[in-house]
């Protein structure tokens, strides 16, 4: 899957998550940025995306993972 | 997968959004409506977040019932509340949670002046997690169950609400294998145990088990808990099993709550058999032994019997001639359900969601009382539009996963059996049975006859005492005089040979009605005057009151008297005696301070006609 067919799919999942229904997600957002989002909906957020995509992400890899740009990456190795 | 038996909304989100324009009593019903559908994790916690957001500007909703629940846990909890709030909204419950900071639990609950204690909950949930039990060194079973003891203990005392204590998740590594009880002291053996004597301790506290180790077998434990989620987070549940977890614990809230389904409604082609009677035929349709769908279906058949012996009422919508509907009932070999099975049976033209009405007005219940299986989307889809409050499962293609589905749905929850839950059935069954006689017998006389009722009758004995007592004492709407009396005071009429007494039984081809009537009469030179005429409405208009009439008239006679006197005082509740007297024949008296007298001459009485047998007890009345 392209970056750019993540991109739609993973801004929904975002919006849903953090209802904000205006939620613009560029890839340098953090967890900083966004209100609400803390740790118990990043966890709702991971198994979300795991979920819709399909994929399972290791420990290591959510380590490392500190902007949405990361996590598009990280989506778009899984599943090509 | 997860939620199988909800329908998917397509039109989720945009319905979401409309509630936020939505009066509070619209507002609910969209919020409970979008509940009942199958909803991801991000749904899930959307709509959570409608409820709250509603709850928030109508403290109370219309229609929902409110409960406080306290979530209690040694692990992550924070990712439960939003499945559980759901799920309660699925069932007509406005849930407030409360959740013990993380790993407090037990401060929590010893301190007096803890957020829990100004929380005051109605119901609590002990959510001790695996690791927290069994896993320290020198963990044993007897310290876990006594841990969870003393919880429910001081829970009990401090709250006196419902206690669900939750099983223990088996996540807990294997040492030596399928023989893992082998060795006491391996954490997954302690776990087995805990998880083994827990249901009898639990029953003896009447604790609620939320029994997640029977509950992970559904779906499996992969989905249920990952080791690398509790080692980032500590969630023991997953949290794409969280919504689930709520589900489930919602049923046992609900349940204690008088709200699980009480009526399964089954339709008939392809759901209780394969094929369609009216067009294959009694030989055409398939059903039981040799053939894989006709198992299927008798599988079917066989879950509602079970379901029938704790206390679930069935029920038949079909579109059908009813000839039609009813032959494979009567004549089928391979039927696991009889008519018998069925207190109510509708098949006919009409609209479902007209029948379905019908059947729950009939069997006196609320819609949301039914269960609606039905293999057809269409009919489905009318239901849950028509009657939002009636479970509609989905159902699968595949009819050997039918009774699955319908077991996974969980509507029945159920925490205790009652001895009424097991009579429950074949009660409902017989007085939907008088009904539908009724419907259809063309004249009373016919139907009364076609009841084959028996009337037994005796003077008041020790045996029937306390029953006549009581009756004497509530009976309000079917008592002439509504005169209460003690038992001693009913002892002294019994021994008293100035005074006639007299009860009947009714039973008829349906059942037994049990103690149905109470007379008593005084005589008082040649008159003989009731005192007391009772009688159950359950009885009316099946000629009880003549029958009575007759046998305390026999009875009157062989003591002399030349005159029975009848006597009405009105009330509140009983004017539907008003003209009874009268009506039997009776001529009203002179109208004094007293109550209304009515005179009926024994000399040239004869009996009135009824349509039963009488059987009067061995001690007969003229004897006494």
């Amino acid at each position: 899957m392209t970056q750019q067919e993540i991109y739609p799919r993973l801004t929904k999942i975002m919006r849903d998550v953090f209802d904000d229904d205006n939620l613009v997600v560029p890839p340098e957002l953090t967890a900083n940025d966004v209100e609400g989002w803390d740790s118990v909906s990043h966890i709702t957020l991971i198994v979300a995306i795991e979920e819709a995509f399909g994929i399972k992400f290791k420990s290591a890899e959510l380590e490392k993972t500190k902007n949405v740009g990361q996590l598009i990456e990280q989506i778009e190795k899984k599943t090509s | 997968m997860q939620f199988s038996w909800l329908p998917v909304r397509e039109d989720f989100d945009d319905a979401l959004r409309e509630v936020k324009t939505l009066h509070a009593t619209d507002a609910i019903l969209t919020l409970r409506e979008l509940a009942t559908s199958r909803l991801d994790l991000a749904q899930t916690s959307k709509l959570d977040r409608a409820l709250l957001n509603a709850l928030k500007s109508h403290p109370s909703l219309p229609g929902l019932e409110p409960l406080r629940l306290a979530i209690l846990g040694s692990a992550t909890t924070s990712h439960l509340p939003p499945g559980v709030r759901v799920a309660g909204l699925r069932r007509g419950l406005a849930i407030e949670v409360y959740e013990a900071p993380y790993g407090m639990y037990w401060q929590e609950l010893m301190t007096d002046s803890s957020g829990l204690h100004d929380f005051k909950p109605n119901a609590i949930v002990l959510a001790h997690d695996a690791r927290h039990l069994a896993a320290a060194d020198g963990a044993t079973a007897d310290s876990a169950l006594e841990l969870m003891q003393s919880c429910w203990r001081k829970a009990r005392s401090a709250f006196r609400c419902q206690i669900v204590q939750q099983t223990v998740m088996p996540v807990l590594p294997e040492l030596m294998g399928s023989n893992e009880d082998r060795m006491p002291s391996s954490p997954a053996a302690v776990l087995n145990e805990i998880n083994h004597r827990l249901p009898q301790l639990a029953a003896d506290e009447s604790v609620d088990l939320l029994a997640l180790d029977h509950i992970v077998l559904d779906d499996g434990l992969t989905l249920w808990h990952d080791p690398a989620i509790w080692h980032r987070s500590k969630h023991e549940v997953h949290p794409r099993a969280a919504a689930l977890y709520g589900e489930h614990l919602a049923r046992l809230l609900a349940a204690a709550r008088g709200r699980s389904a009480k009526c399964l409604v089954l339709d008939l082609d392809n759901t209780l058999w394969g094929g369609i009677i009216g067009d294959d035929g009694l030989e055409g349709i398939i059903l039981g032994q040799g053939s894989e769908i006709g198992e299927a279906h008798a599988e079917l058949q066989r879950y509602a019997l079970r379901l029938t012996e704790r206390g679930i009422i069935l029920a038949v919508c079909s579109k059908n001639d009813e000839a039609n509907a009813l032959a494979p009932f009567t004549s089928h070999p391979e039927m696991i359900l009889k008519r018998d099975h069925i207190a109510c049976f509708v098949a006919n033209w009409t609209d479902k969601a007209t029948n379905l009405r019908t059947i729950a007005k009939t069997l006196n219940l609320g819609l949301d009382a039914l269960v609606f299986v039905d293999d057809n989307p269409a009919e489905r889809a009318i239901i849950r539009q028509e009657l939002p409050t009636v479970h509609v499962p989905e159902l699968p293609d595949e009819p050997s996963n039918f009774v699955t589905t319908l077991a996974a749905a969980g509507y029945f929850e159920a925490l205790r059996l009652t001895d009424d839950d097991r009579a429950r059935a074949s009660q409902y069954q017989a007085n939907a049975d008088r009904e539908r006689l009724k419907d259809s017998a063309t004249d009373m006389d016919t139907y009364l006859q076609s009841l084959r009722m028996t009337l037994t009758a005796g003077p008041f004995d020790s045996m029937n005492l306390q029953r006549i007592v009581q009756l004497i004492n509530k009976t309000n709407q079917f008592n002439l005089m509504t005169e209460r009396l003690t038992e001693p005071e009913v002892v002294a009429r019994m021994i008293d040979p100035r005074w006639l007494t007299l009860y009947a039984r009714l039973t008829d081809r349906f059942g037994d009605n049990g103690l149905i009537a109470v007379l008593m009469a005084r005589i008082e030179n040649t008159d003989a005057i009731l005192e007391t005429w009772l009688m159950s409405c359950r009885v009316l208009g099946r000629g009880v009151e003549q029958a009575c009439l007759n046998l305390l008239a026999t009875a009157a006679q062989s003591h002399g008297a030349h005159r029975l006197i009848g006597q009405y005082r009105p009330t509140e509740k009983n004017n539907m005696v008003r003209d009874l007297y009268p009506g039997l024949g009776f001529t009203q008296l002179p109208e004094t301070d007293g109550p209304a007298r009515f005179s009926l001459d024994l000399r040239d009485f004869t009996p009135r006609s009824v349509w039963m047998e009488i059987n009067l007890l061995h001690e007969a009345m003229v004897e006494q």
